[in-house]
């Protein structure tokens, strides 16, 4: 694996880790003005995934998109904005964590109601083809959104019109505090994908670079034309379903479980292949930004009240 | 607004697929898609001939899954396309409320005016031979409530091809709701493209005595209803609103002021909906200083049965308008017009089945 992946795998995942562990910290100052919903533990697939997209291309995350929006190079500290509920905002303000957008840079708006985006990036995907463009689209989801109708309602229709796409599945086995075995009536997403027709892989571990090299090979394929594809990789969300804090106490989670998890955490494991030189100043230079994007956003005014009636219709 | 230049008698059904055609030719980023629209029926007519002239892939077939296609659709929209998304019924749409409700309304505000969806959706109310209760629905007031929509219903094939094409053009989600009984209804339509702009009624019958604001095709029923009156002299001033939200509710006030008096004759229930909207403003209104004798009309607050003997009572018709609008004027019950002149040509010529 030549270092420039890795090199480039762990800046992306490093900056959303360290972006999160520093909203983590604000949020208890209350100046966020926004629910958060960590990604932190799972910010390997969205780095691995957007990867290999370019600008022109789409990605459709969820309310927990803070990675798949920096990933795909949304502005760091339009998102802190956003956060803070400032004018500056990726969104003016109006969004705050769950609804992050970057049109510019092919971050389609994130929605808080679960499965929603997933048609909403579908769309992106048959306007792509319509417009006879060579870019694809990648939707995110968890677990919970496979439940909805309009998951597999979007898949038909994809490998339908063979659409370039491709689902990625980042399957905590959580939704909001209810565990996998009591939503599902067979832990078989993958096998249950295939009988569409599109090629369907899962990834049990977080083998960041195993899924690196896939997803390369398919978004390849779908932007060749080969119609939609899927993957399904099984993760764990480290922090409570939506705030600052870890919450194992719970009790609707085993700490054990999480701390198998901490032990494969890709952010480590991947720092510790790169040179100590090199590391450093990655390391160094996400703090430099976070730090700028918090003084951002801090600095930046509040929308004034008067706007309140602005962009109800375009 | 293009200069209206040949008019030709043509129906409702034809104006509605004139005003997509002339759309899809002006601009190769609409495209129309929908459950049937491209078999042998194309929509009781309104997409005939669009897969033949523009092919399969700017006219297509959905499965049946209207909330994901809604998805879909506003997908599309927003990154650059102008899709317009058919239903042959309007109570289809309770399963695309996630998509519309959620997404394509709140988008351009949720997403600080970066992204816009151009989106019209095509629906349709049914009525008579037995639609019942879930192919007869109005349900316009539902989706007026929600900030970031727009709601229009053409009341006659002028508006069907105007409104369509402006929606197509407007930069929002628009919802077109048809009726089924206006398809066949005939009026002078221009044979080139033209916009129908919204927010802006229609008076299609001046009076003095009350004013009657009609939905849809409650517009056709009211008209007759005036007719009825203007035997007993009585001048009712009808207003078609055109357009439900944005809604031009400066011409229902200049109107009211002038009669005293407001019936809304609505194409869908009362309670929470249009009628109670319209009645709202005026009683709010500080441009009218006198008391407004206000009564509204629409569907009973039931579901909508099959058989004839009970639709015929779940529905206003000229007569039960007339009625309520003569004892609104007079004071007095003590008329009644016969039922044969009540009679609306257009909706004794439909036989159902859909």
């Amino acid at each position: 694996m030549s270092s420039s992946i890795i090199e480039r795998l762990y800046a992306s995942i490093a900056l959303t880790r360290r972006v999160e562990e520093w909203i983590a910290d604000i949020y208890k100052s209350d100046s966020i003005k926004s629910p958060v919903h960590l990604a932190i533990g799972q910010e390997y697939i969205a780095a691995a995934v957007i990867d290999h997209l370019k600008q022109s291309d789409y990605v459709c995350g969820t309310y927990r998109g803070h990675g798949v929006y920096l990933s795909k190079g949304g502005d760091l500290n339009s998102m802190m904005a956003e956060l803070y509920g400032k004018e500056t905002g990726c969104a003016k303000g109006r969004a705050g964590s769950m609804h992050l957008v970057e049109a510019s840079k092919g971050v389609i708006g994130m929605s808080a109601v679960v499965g929603t985006g997933i048609p909403v990036a579908v769309g992106h995907a048959l306007a792509i083809k319509q417009q006879r463009r060579n870019d694809v689209v990648v939707v995110f989801m968890g677990d919970g959104a496979t439940e909805e109708g309009c998951f597999s309602e979007s898949i038909n229709f994809a490998a339908l019109h063979k659409l370039p796409i491709l689902f990625v599945v980042e399957n905590n086995r959580l939704a909001i505090h209810e565990p996998l075995h009591k939503r599902w009536a067979a832990d078989t997403l993958t096998e249950r994908m295939a009988t569409y027709g599109i090629p369907s892989k899962r990834f049990l571990e977080p083998d960041v670079l195993a899924i690196h090299q896939h997803s390369g090979t398919l978004i390849e394929a779908i932007r060749n034309g080969s119609g939609p594809a899927f993957i399904e990789c099984n993760t764990h969300r480290w922090y409570e379903h939506v705030g600052p804090h870890e919450d194992y106490d719970q009790g609707y989670r085993s700490l054990e479980e999480g701390d198998s998890w901490r032990a494969q955490d890709v952010y480590l494991t991947l720092g510790e292949q790169l040179d100590s030189d090199v590391k450093a100043r990655i390391d160094e230079n996400i703090e430099l930004r976070i730090q700028a994007a918090v003084e951002f956003a801090e600095q930046s005014p509040f929308p004034a009240p008067e706007e309140l009636f602005n962009y109800v219709y375009a | 607004m293009s200069t209206p230049n040949t008019l030709r008698l043509i129906k409702y059904v034809d104006a509605l697929r004139e005003g997509a055609e002339q759309a899809m030719d002006a601009d190769k980023s609409v495209f129309m898609m929908g459950l049937d629209i491209d078999d042998h029926k194309g929509i009781q007519g309104s997409t005939t001939g669009l897969v033949e002239k523009f092919g399969p892939e700017r006219v297509f077939t959905t499965p049946l899954s209207e909330d994901a296609m809604t998805g879909v659709a506003i997908g599309a929209a927003m990154a650059g396309q102008r899709p317009i998304h058919v239903h042959i019924r309007m109570d289809f749409l309770m399963l695309c409320m996630n998509q519309l409700v959620n997404i394509a309304a709140k988008s351009h505000y949720m997403y600080g005016g970066t992204v816009q969806v151009p989106l019209v959706v095509r629906t349709m109310i049914g009525k008579s031979w037995g639609q019942g209760a879930q192919h007869s629905q109005g349900l316009h007031s539902m989706f007026a409530h929600v900030p970031g929509m727009k709601v229009v219903a053409p009341s006659n094939a002028y508006d069907a091809k105007g409104l369509t094409i402006q929606a197509v053009r407007d930069n929002n989600p628009v919802l077109i709701m048809e009726h089924r009984l206006l398809y066949g209804t005939e009026a002078y339509v221009p044979e080139t493209p033209y916009t129908v702009e919204f927010g802006m009624a229609r008076t299609l019958r001046s009076g003095d005595a009350i004013t009657i604001v009609g939905v849809s095709n409650m517009v056709m029923e009211s008209m007759r209803a005036a007719e009825l009156l203007a035997e007993q002299g009585i001048e009712c001033e009808v207003i078609d609103p055109v357009t439900i939200s944005p809604l031009d509710f400066d011409a229902i006030e200049a109107s009211v002021n002038r009669t005293g008096r407001l019936l809304v004759v609505d194409n869908g229930w009362l309670n929470c909906g249009f009628s109670a909207e319209v009645l709202a403003r005026v009683a709010e209104s500080d441009h009218i200083k006198q008391k407004i004798v206000m009564k509204r009309i629409g569907f009973a607050a039931t579901t909508c049965p099959t058989t004839p003997s009970l639709e015929d009572a779940f529905y206003p018709n000229p007569k039960t308008i007339a009625m309520l609008a003569y004892q609104m004027v007079t004071g007095k019950q003590d008329w009644e017009p016969n039922s044969e002149s009540c009679q609306l040509a257009y909706q004794s010529q439909f036989k159902g089945p859909f």
